[in-house]
Formats: C-alpha cells, structure tokens, sequence
C-alpha cells in the first residue's frame, strides 16, 4: 500500500522522531511511505480559536497537498489532526462558500486515519510485538486524549497495540479519560484552570510508579511532559508510535532515570 | 449565522442575571484560590458522574433515546411559533392566563402585578431556573414581596444571600458544616443544638418550610415541559415541596422559557426518561406533576403563565447555536466538565453555568459584552459535555462558532489589533504553505540556544507566557522531520519510491543517529 503520512506541525517541528518512528512501522509492514511536501497544518489551532478566515488558507493547503491520486491513505500519528482533517475541514470550506473545497476536503477527510486505527482497522496489526517487532521494555502508562477518545472513536486499539509489545508493562492511568486541560490555546487563554487539570493529570500519571507515559498525540504529551518537567519529576512522555517502532535491535531512547518494567509484560 | 441581528423589529437579547460581571479567567482565578470549593465541587461532580453512567448504562437504547429527545427538540425549533399558539389556546380553554415576556424586565413585572393584585406580601417558590435567569426574587423585594425558596438546596443559597452555582445542586459547593452554620444564623427558630447531621438537617428545613407551605396564598413555579396538545405544565423534582407549592396555594404563577414546548403527551415519555437519570442519576424522580387549567375543587382558582422570550428568538435566529435552546437543564455537561469541576459555577456569571452556559449565555445576551465573551473560550474542548448530553446538544462545535462570531464582532474594530490577531495571522501565512513551514522550521536552532544547556525552555514572554506558568517546553531538535525526510531518508521532493525494505534499515539507523544528535 502507498500510504502518504501527514507529519503534523507540531511532529514535524517539534517531534521529528515520532514521524520517523512512524515511517519505520509502515516500511516495516512492508509499505510505501509518501511525505507530501505541500503539506503544514491542519488548521486546527486557527478554527478552535476562532479564527475561521485565517483558517481558510491553511485547510485550502492541507486539501490541495492530500487531494492527489498518489497514495491509498494517509495517516498521522495525531488524533486531534485527523478529527479536524475529518470534521473541521468541510465546515471551513463551507464558511467560506467553497463547494469544490469543500467536496476535495470531505474526499481527503474519508482516506485519512490515526495511527492506530490504520494499523489495526486497515493494516491488520492485532500483535505489534510479533508483526512489527516492538520490544519495550519499561513501566508505561497510557493517556487517551480526548479527541482520539471521543471524535475519532478509537476505543481501545492504542491500548491494545501497547500490550503487545514486547517486555512493556503497563500500568492503568486513574481517571484516564479526564482532559488533560492543553486544549490548544485554552492552555493560554485560560492558563489557570488549565494548570490546574494538569495538576491532576500528572498527580494520577506519578501515582502509577511508571517511568513515563505515552499517548497518540504529540499535543496532549508536549503539555503533560511539559508540567512533569517543571515538577521536576523523571517521569517523560513518549509517543506511541516510538515505543511500537522501539525494536531490541534499535531500541527508542527515553530520557531521564528509567524504572524498567519488574514483572513480566501485561500480554 | 444569524441574518437578524440589528433588524429592530425583532425581539431583544436577554437581560437579567445572563451577564457576568467579569471575565471568565478573572472569575475563575479566583475559585481556583478557594481549595474548599474544589474540594467540594470535585467529590460532589464524581457522585453524581458515576451514579449517572451507571443508570444509563442499564437502558440498552440509550443512544435511541437520545437521538429520539434531540429530534423532537429540533421539531420544536422549527415550529415554535404554530406550537406556542396550539398550547396558548388549549391553556386558557381550559381555564389558565397566559402573558407574553419579551424581556427579564417585563417578566418580572408581570408577576409582581400578579401577585400584587391577590393582596399578598408573601409567596412560595418551586425551584426554577427561568426566575433565577430574570432575577425574580431580588425584583420581588424591592417590590416589598417576599419570596421563599422551598427546594432544600435554594433554601440554603437564599438564606446565605448567595448564588446558586449548579443548576441541579444550587449549593454544590457547600458542605454540610458550611450549611449547619448557615441555618443557625438565618433560619427563625432554628435550634441551637443543632448537629451538621444531613438527616438533622433536613428536619429543620421541612419544619421551617412547613409553615410556609400552610400559610401561602401565592406559588411561583418554573416548568420543565408545557405541552401543546392538551396545554398541560409538568414539573419534575425530587423533595415534594414543589407538589406543595403547585397544589396548596391558591393562585400559581408559573415563569417559562419558550422553548420548553413538546408538541404532545407521547413525547414525554422520552424526556421523562432522559431527564431524571442525566440529572440526579435515578430512574425516575420521586415527584412529577402535571396541571392542566383549572378543575373545581381542586388546586390553585387562579393559574397564570409568563411566556419568556428573554433572548431565545435571537438565540433561534442562530443557524448554528439554536440547538442550544434543546437544553432540558438537567446539569449532565457541567458534571462531566473538568472546567466546571475546578471553577464551579460562580465563575460563569450567569445563571447558566458549565459547558451549557458558556454557550447559552452568550446566546441569549449576544456576546458583544465584554465579560460574555469569554464565556466560549472557557472549555478545553474535549467533548465529554457532548457525550453526556441526553439531547445529544453538540456543545464543543457551539463553543468554536461562538469564539468565531466574536472574533469576527471584533475585526477592524479594534485600534491595535490583539497579541492572538498578530499571531494567527502569521501562523495563517507561515502554516499554509510547505514551503513557508520548511522555512519557518530552519530557526529551530535559535530555540534551541532559547533553551540552554538543560533543554527546557521555562519562560515566554506575551499571551504565550500562561503555557511557562505552570509547564516547559523541550528544546526544539537539530532539524525538522521535513529536513530529515528531503535529505536523508526519500530524497527532496514529494516522497519518494525507495523499496519498503530498503527504507526500514535507512529509518532504524536514521533514528538513532537522530537521538544522538539531539543529546538524549
């Protein structure tokens, strides 16, 4: 299959190795990887803020850098970028009167996944520690963010893709579907309240005794990591998409002091 | 998007108690001070959360339930005018008054005539959030009337001289200590000794209430539905002082939104489902009483509705934002919203709190007010309000058309343009373009001096400095995943047709050599 990947801003900016972990899976599978070049943001930052006109010229790229023949799918390590691909894109273009735009947005919307649900719901991955490998040999928990959970519907495939990877131990977050309170420029705009989930949200990912936490979305971690950093706790954050492609061979390299997993993996 | 607005012959925002008197993250700073609040407000919302999921979790058509409550709420909407006068005749042929609210203002002078033309100083109150919203009581004193909650929980909030901060729960963020001292000090009669037992408690309330109850003329009642076919009042709680109160007196004034209509009797049957299990999380609630008109010998002589527009006509005329006038006020959003957890209700200003109120509130008022504004900015957005709606109101959608009118009210109207209007316009240019990001990305290095030898980044100066309040931002990488791709992995332009097998050991490799060079 030729799958285009979508880096996301933030990955391709900030995270550059959950992209490259998230190439190394697909090869991997034995699949051709397609970068795009067009391609920026989804505009999601833009349209949560208000900003719908400025949001045009950013939607209007992403459709035109993914409206091409090309590739079978596309996908990205992030569920809050697919879910604006998905839900945000043909109300922009409809915000602006472009019907073609809109149609174009809508077509690249329905061929665009989230990681996980690529690889269970299309590429048939049910075993990552025997299909592609993965081999993680940490205490991890896991924090679902809200977009995945409640707009794209994954359920539990990135959990269930986590407990089969090799020598993972993972350890239930408490209170897991809570927000983790980044909510994009929420995090600013209201700084306090968001600190405040935040607080909550580490308090219950420092309870479970992992050496760090994991998710989908480079955003939801970015914030959790960055509130962990600031309380001076080891605790890191990794995206999912670096321990599936964390292999014994090349294993993904994680910062801080590392608690590795004591017990046998939770398979 | 509205195409009233500004046309003068059609019906004014609302006023009343929908206006905060700050912005939301003043207010909420504020409460967030306040450790007893949250202490409160966190174990109150967690009860009430998982006694609901587990009642809902026992009907298996749930979601049809829902999908059925939503459908016959937007039937409403777009017949509401045909409705109000099928319900408007079958209520006064059967005997009942109804008088037309277009504002707070009007409303409460309605009732203030009502009540004055009966002689009495004195009425009871069922616990209604359509009063709440016009402010009935305060208007009623300056009147010289007073006017008695009978719910345990307004009781509380009237006696404390303080506002209700749930819609469900008035007094959430009170505990039971809070509230013996409250009794003790404004509660005629109250017994010294009394203990913060909930049941000793309650018993002080029921035998204050009871006087109450035996001596009032006058009732004034909210509604939870009207129905248009017989031109029937339903009203649900849970303690049976609204049964008092809607059967003893002999005149009932009843104060109700508009968009409170179900077209006939069959309909309740799904609301009567929906409500009490969203709300108090039971299966059904212990009191529910419908009147029609008035029957000889039976209940109030004299049966008056207030009809209240408020701003729900301008809420209507929102393409996008109507569906908020579905709410059923049964409180499930701002029970699963971690904004409201931490905050509380105060925060919100108006009447309306949580998700619902951040969009109804602006609705009804317009969100030109400045402290209104900020009211669709108080949300994550992370859809858990959208979830547990039972009438499946798609709040986080309402929140971002909301933000977009009021950056849009705002364009060119302002002398410098805001910090958020600099930024977003430059993030516009620089994110929609490859090319444009590609060059953006080449100062990741400067960042990264940014960040110093720790790889933190821990202060950002302007509106970016709330994220360093409390969190750091890890020093951007060497390069971009755009850099690496274009030079190491696929060659330069859009991807490229390297063998899968060959491109697996480029990216491995490529992947340690990168955490090397970023020194992790």
């Amino acid at each position: 299959m030729r799958i285009a990947l979508f880096a996301t801003c933030i990955v391709d900016a900030m995270y550059p190795r959950t992209a490259q972990a998230t190439v190394s899976i697909l090869e991997r599978l034995g699949h051709e990887v397609v970068f795009p070049s067009g391609q920026a943001c989804c505009g999601q930052m833009h349209v949560n803020s208000g900003y719908l006109k400025e949001a045009v010229p950013v939607v209007a790229n992403h459709v035109h850098a993914f409206d091409t023949k090309d590739y079978d799918v596309a996908v990205a390590p992030s569920g809050s970028c697919v879910a604006s691909v998905k839900h945000q894109h043909p109300m922009v273009a409809r915000s602006c009167g472009d019907t073609a735009l809109e149609a174009r947005a809508a077509a690249v919307g329905a061929r665009t996944y989230e990681l996980s649900e690529l690889l269970v719901d299309v590429l048939g991955v049910t075993d990552a520690g025997a299909q592609l490998g993965s081999y993680f040999p940490h205490r991890v928990t896991y924090h679902p963010s809200c977009h995945g959970m409640r707009l794209l519907r994954l359920g539990d495939r990135q959990a269930r893709l986590l407990r089969s990877v090799h020598g993972i131990e993972l350890a239930e977050l408490p209170e897991a579907d809570q927000c983790c309170g980044f909510g994009g420029t929420f995090s600013m705009k209201n700084a306090d309240v968001s600190s405040a989930m935040l607080e909550d949200k580490t308090a219950n990912i420092r309870s479970t005794g992992a050496a760090l936490c994991t998710g989908g979305d480079a955003s939801c971690l970015m914030h959790i990591g960055g509130g962990l950093s600031r309380q001076g706790s080891d605790v890191t954050t990794l995206h999912l998409a670096e321990i599936l492609a964390s292999t014994a061979e090349a294993p993904a390299s994680v910062t801080g002091e590392i608690r590795v997993a004591t017990g046998k993996a939770t398979r | 998007m509205s195409t009233f607005l500004g046309m003068p012959s059609l019906p004014v925002f609302g006023t009343g108690n929908l206006h905060a008197a700050e912005s939301f993250p003043t207010a909420a700073h504020r409460e967030l001070g306040n450790a007893q609040l949250r202490a409160n407000l966190g174990h109150a919302t967690h009860t009430i959360r998982d006694k609901r999921l587990q009642v809902v979790s026992e009907l298996p058509d749930w979601e049809q339930l829902r999908d059925a409550g939503s459908a016959i709420k937007e039937s409403v909407m777009a017949r509401l005018p045909e409705l109000l006068e099928q319900f408007e005749q079958n209520f006064t042929a059967r005997g009942g008054v109804i008088h037309w609210a277009r504002d707070a203002g009007e409303a409460n002078d309605i009732v203030a005539g009502l009540i004055r033309d009966t002689g009495e100083t004195e009425v009871v109150k069922v616990k209604s959030m359509a009063t709440q919203e016009i402010g009935l009581n305060e208007y009623l004193e300056e009147q010289g009337i007073t006017a008695f909650e009978t719910d345990l929980a307004e009781l509380i909030v009237q006696l404390d001289h303080d506002k209700p901060s749930h819609i469900l729960v008035p007094a959430i963020h009170k505990n039971r200590t809070e509230i013996r001292d409250i009794f003790l000090r404004e509660m005629p009669g109250a017994d010294p000794a009394l203990t913060d037992n909930p049941a000793v408690l309650a018993m002080a309330a029921r035998a204050h209430l009871r006087r109450k109850f035996l001596t009032a003329k006058v009732a004034v009642s909210g509604a939870n539905f009207a129905l248009a076919d017989s031109g029937t009042l339903a009203v649900v709680e849970s303690e049976g002082n609204g049964r008092m109160c809607l059967t003893l007196p002999e005149t009932l004034i009843t104060v109700m939104g508009v968009e409170k209509l179900l077209p006939t009797w069959q309909d309740l049957e799904v609301f009567m489902q929906l409500l009490p299990r969203s709300s108090t999380g039971e299966r059904m609630n212990p009191y529910t009483s419908l009147w029609t008109g008035v029957t000889d010998g039976d209940g109030p002589r004299n049966v008056h509705l207030v009809l209240l527009d408020n701003g729900r006509s301008a809420a209507l005329a929102d393409e996008m934002g109507r569906s908020a006038l579905h709410c059923i006020r049964c409180s499930a959003c701002m029970n699963v919203c971690p904004v409201y957890e931490r905050t509380g209700g105060h925060a919100y200003g108006s009447t309306y709190p949580g998700p619902i109120g951040a969009i109804l509130s602006p609705l009804l008022t317009g969100i030109e007010s400045e402290e209104n504004s900020s009211l669709p900015y108080a949300s994550s957005l992370c859809g858990a309000c959208y979830d547990a709606c039972p009438v499946k109101i798609n709040i986080p959608d309402i929140l971002v058309h909301l933000r977009s009118v009021d950056v849009d009210s705002k364009r060119g109207k302002k002398k410098l343009p805001s910090q958020m209007d600099v930024g977003m316009k430059a993030a516009s240019w620089a994110l929609s373009s490859g090319k444009r990001l590609g060059l953006v990305e080449k100062g990741l290095p400067l960042g990264r001096l940014a960040a110093g030898p720790d790889h933190k980044i821990t202060k950002l100066p302007g509106i970016a400095a709330g994220w360093t309040q409390s969190r750091d931002i890890p020093a951007p990488p060497q390069k971009s995943f755009r850099d690496w791709w274009a030079k190491e992995h696929h060659g330069p332009e859009t991807g490229g047709t390297n063998a899968p097998a060959r491109g697996t050991a480029r990216a491995d490799a490529h992947l340690n050599a990168q955490d090397k060079e970023d020194g992790a």
